[in-house]
Formats: structure tokens, sequence, C-alpha cells
């Protein structure tokens, strides 16, 4: 099958490689190393393959590696170096938000890349945006508080 | 099972970078087994789950000329722009409320990034959120190839449970949505078993107001068929009359009695009928208040 050349920035950070066609975005950020993106349901059902690509919240399960040429992509690894990103991680940890952690980076991801354009979201509005991503430990109520205390921060700090 | 961890399959990849490159390849490639890649939320799903074969897939996001809407006398909507970059336009959300409740309805946001109008409408779903809400505006579709283009209304464009006339060297190249009528009021409604889930039931209605009287009106229904289905009987009940309480629930029973459901895994054809009743009812009292319409 035929190889394709492809060039991507993940996490800042400039990647060339080859992939196939058929490959995900998914599979080809596990087989380069980044296993921090989780591998679920992987029809586009769970959210925690969720990357940011070109500053969106997708599914790279769901998404060609193809696709991302020439992109920008962040996982959770990357969030370190936003201060949202780092805030959100605190929040989690502060509010028990996580238990077994496979959906943690997912809800990160697609709580930051909605953060940044709507910093003072209410409660409704954060369960509406994670309604694709799919916690088998929490109950979701952690995960809203916690999405919702850096939402609050925001607000004290406009 | 199928084995859903990678697309098993060996197919050629294109990225064309204008319309007529990618009518170039659909004509060439039109024997063969030949995909047109949008936001690929359900090509991608259907190669994985249920083994659809590709030879040629041919990802359409970076054709310039289909990325934009135009707001010229209605709604130009190009295949490739996100359903996200949808719901965020003001002109959306005022002028055709229906759509705009159809597209948030739908899955979540990092799927909404990804998927088009125009997928969703070539998919052919009957539970398809955007079709009842497109039909209720009358939008039409323009189909380009190779040697030509036509427009034809998305009403008949779809055949059958994902089937639509679109012929291999075609693709959508547009949706066009024409001017609503000054006093139109329009609303759409859905019935999963969860919020952002595939509907049991979805519809949009929407009612041309002239003083008291429905001056015309659309009642489309999801998944109660296997294709969007108008309630012509219904509409006629309302159509040229005063509009009154007693007249909406005759015409949301008329409705429930037009529809053809099935038992599926999402529901079974009763509950379907006397669920399309009550909503029918509730839509059309929305759209008749929000159309400057009295309540009686
Ligand atoms: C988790 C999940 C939840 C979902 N929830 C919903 C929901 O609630 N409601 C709903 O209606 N849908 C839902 N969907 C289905 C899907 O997201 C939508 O139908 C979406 O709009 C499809 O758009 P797309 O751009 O991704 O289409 P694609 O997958 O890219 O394409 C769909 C089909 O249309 C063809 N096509 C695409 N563009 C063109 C074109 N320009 N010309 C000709 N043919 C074309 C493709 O070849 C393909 O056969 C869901 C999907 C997932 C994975
Ligand atoms: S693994 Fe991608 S959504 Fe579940
Ligand atoms: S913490 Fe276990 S799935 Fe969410």
């Amino acid at each position: 099958m035929e190889e394709y050349k492809i060039e991507m920035k993940i996490n800042g950070e400039r990647l060339v490689a080859t992939t196939q066609a058929d490959e995900s975005l998914l599979k080809f950020l596990r087989r380069n190393g980044f296993f921090e993106v989780k591998c679920g349901c992987e029809k586009g059902e769970c959210g925690t393959c969720t990357v940011i690509l070109q500053g969106k919240a997708v599914k790279s399960c769901i998404t060609l590696a193809l696709q991302a040429n020439n992109k920008e992509v962040w996982t959770i690894r990357g969030m370190e170096k936003f201060e949202l990103g780092r805030k959100l991680q605190e929040s989690f940890v502060q509010y028990g938000a996580i238990q077994c952690g496979f959906c943690t980076p997912g809800m990160i991801l697609v709580a930051k890349a909605y953060l940044d354009k709507n910093p003072i979201p209410d409660r409704k509005e954060i369960k509406r945006e994670i309604a694709g991503n799919l916690c088998r430990c929490t109950g979701y109520k952690k995960i809203i508080d916690a999405i919702y205390a850096v939402a609050e921060e925001n607000k004290k700090m406009n | 099972m199928h084995n859903t961890r990678f697309l098993t399959q060996e197919f050629e990849y294109f990225v064309p970078h204008t319309l007529s490159e990618a009518l170039d390849l659909l004509f060439t490639y039109q024997d063969k087994r030949t995909k047109i890649l949008a936001g690929g939320t359900d090509l991608l799903v259907k190669m994985k789950t249920l083994g659809i074969g590709v030879d040629y897939l041919i990802n359409i996001n970076e054709i310039s000329e289909i990325k934009n809407v135009e707001l010229d006398k209605g709604l130009k909507i190009g295949a490739a722009v996100k359903l996200s970059q949808l719901e965020k336009m003001k002109a959306v959300k005022e002028e055709y409320p229906a759509l705009y409740e159809g597209i948030t309805s739908m899955a979540a946001i990092a799927i909404r990034n990804m998927a088009t109008l125009v997928g969703n409408i070539c998919n052919a779903s009957p539970a398809g959120d955007t079709i009842p809400p497109l039909v209720v505006y009358g939008a039409k579709l323009r189909i380009v190839s190779k040697k030509g283009e036509r427009v034809i209304p998305l009403e008949d464009f779809i055949s059958g449970v994902g089937e639509t006339i679109l012929k291999r060297d075609e693709l959508v190249s547009q949706v066009i949505i024409p001017e609503p009528y000054k006093d139109l009021g329009s609303a759409f409604c859905k019935k999963g078993r969860v919020k952002a889930d595939i509907a049991k039931i979805n519809l949009a209605v929407g009612i041309e107001r002239d003083g008291d009287i429905c001056r015309d009106c659309r009642i489309v229904l999801g998944s109660v068929f296997s294709k969007t289905l108008r309630a012509y009987k219904s509409e006629e009940i309302l159509r040229g009359k005063v509009i009154k309480d007693d007249l909406i629930i005759s015409a949301a029973k008329r409705a429930a009695e037009e529809i053809k459901p099935i038992d599926d895994v999402r529901s079974t054809a009763e509950y379907r009928n006397e669920l399309a009743r009550v909503m029918v009812e509730d839509t059309l009292h929305i759209a008749w208040e929000r159309a400057g319409g009295k309540r009686w």
C-alpha cells in the first residue's frame, strides 16, 4: 500500500513521518509514541481519543492521519504549555474529577478548546460541551465542578 | 462483530484544491468505488464498522470554493462548511432557528467541528437532523459534475435509506436556502434516548402567518419512514385557516396518522406514533408564536 509522507506540528513540535491512507489520526499518534491519546470505542462515540486540531476539539479515531497533514495538533501532554491547560489539570486533581483517568485527556482537551473561546460558561453549557465524552467512573459531577471552578476563576479575573 | 480497531482496507487518497480537480477525479474514477470525504463522521465510521469498501477517497476540505457561506438573499452554504461554523452564525440562529436547533441537537462539539451540512444530507439517513429543517425552508442543492450543473430541491434528492439521486461523477457543491417569508415561524424538535443522541423522531415545522391566518405551512418528520416525510394532509388542515388550538390538535393527530414508522433498536412504531402527535402539537405552537401569532 502506498506510503504518504506527512508533516504536522504536535504540541508545538514538528513531526515528519509516513502514513497510509487508511490510518486514523489516533493510530498514527499512538504509533509515534503519543500514548496519552487514548483509544476507546474507535467509532466517535466516547471521546477519549479527542485531540485539538487547528484549535478545535476533534475525535482522532474518526479522522484520518492524512487529514491532519500540515496542521497543528495538541494532545494532553502539551497542555502544560498553556496557563488554561495547567489550571484545568490542577482543578481536575483538586476536585477529584479523575478516578481511573481514562476519560481525562479527552475531557480536559474539550474543556480547553471550549474555555479558550468562552471563558465564562455556566454549568449547563459545560454539560453540553462534554456531552460527547463518556466517563464510566465519576458520574460527571466532579468533572463539571472542576471545569466550572476554572470558569469561576476566569470570571473573577475579568 | 467487526473489528473496529483499524480501517483494514486499501484505498488511494486525494486532496484536490479546486472544484474542477475534484470533478476530474470523480469523472476518472466513476467506475470504481470512489467516495467523497467531507467530515468523515459518517463515512469513516461506516468504513470501520460496516466494512464499506472504498478504492478512492477524495477529501474535499481543501477546496476553497466550497468553504464559505454566502449571505445574500438567503444562505448559500458550501459543501466543506462545518456544522460548528454554521451554529455560530447570527443569521442561522435568528433567521433559520429550526436549522440552528437541528444542528445543535446533533452529537457533540468534537463531531460538529468536523461534520458538514452537506455530509448530513448526502448520508441520507432517515434520522438526519438537518434534513427536516432544510425541507421546511425549501432548500435546494447545487449538484455539479465535469459536464455541468443542476439545482434540485432537497425534497427530491433523497430516494431511500442511504440513497440519493446523485450520479457517480457528481457531487453536491452547495446548499441554497431561500430568504424566509417575513412572518415565518419555524421550530425543530427531537426526541432521543439521551441528549446528543440519534433521534427516535425529529421534526421541523414552519408556518407563514398572515394576520390570524396560516398562509402556508410545512410539517416535516424524520425517523418515521425510509426518508424524511412531509405530512401533507396535516399541512392541509392548517393552510388558509385561522389558527386556533383545536386546529393545531387535529393537525398533530393527522400527522401521527400519516407517518409510517417501524420498530427498531431505538423505539417501537406504536410509541413513535404517540410521540409524533405530541411533538407536532408542541412544535406547531412554538412556530406559531415565533411567527408572531396569538395563542388561543
Ligand atoms: C458519535 C456520533 C454522533 C452522531 N450524531 C448525530 C446526530 O445526532 N444527528 C445526525 O443527524 N447525525 C449524527 N451523526 C452522523 C454524522 O455526524 C452527520 O451525518 C454529519 O453531518 C455527516 O457529515 P460529514 O461531513 O462528516 O459526512 P461524511 O462522513 O464525510 O460523508 C457522509 C456521506 O456523504 C457523502 N458526501 C459528503 N459530502 C458530499 C458531497 N459534497 N457531495 C456528495 N457526497 C458527499 C460521503 O461520500 C458519505 O457517503 C453522528 C455521528 C457520530 C460519529
Ligand atoms: S475512541 Fe474515538 S471517540 Fe471513542
Ligand atoms: S475517570 Fe474513569 S472513565 Fe472517567
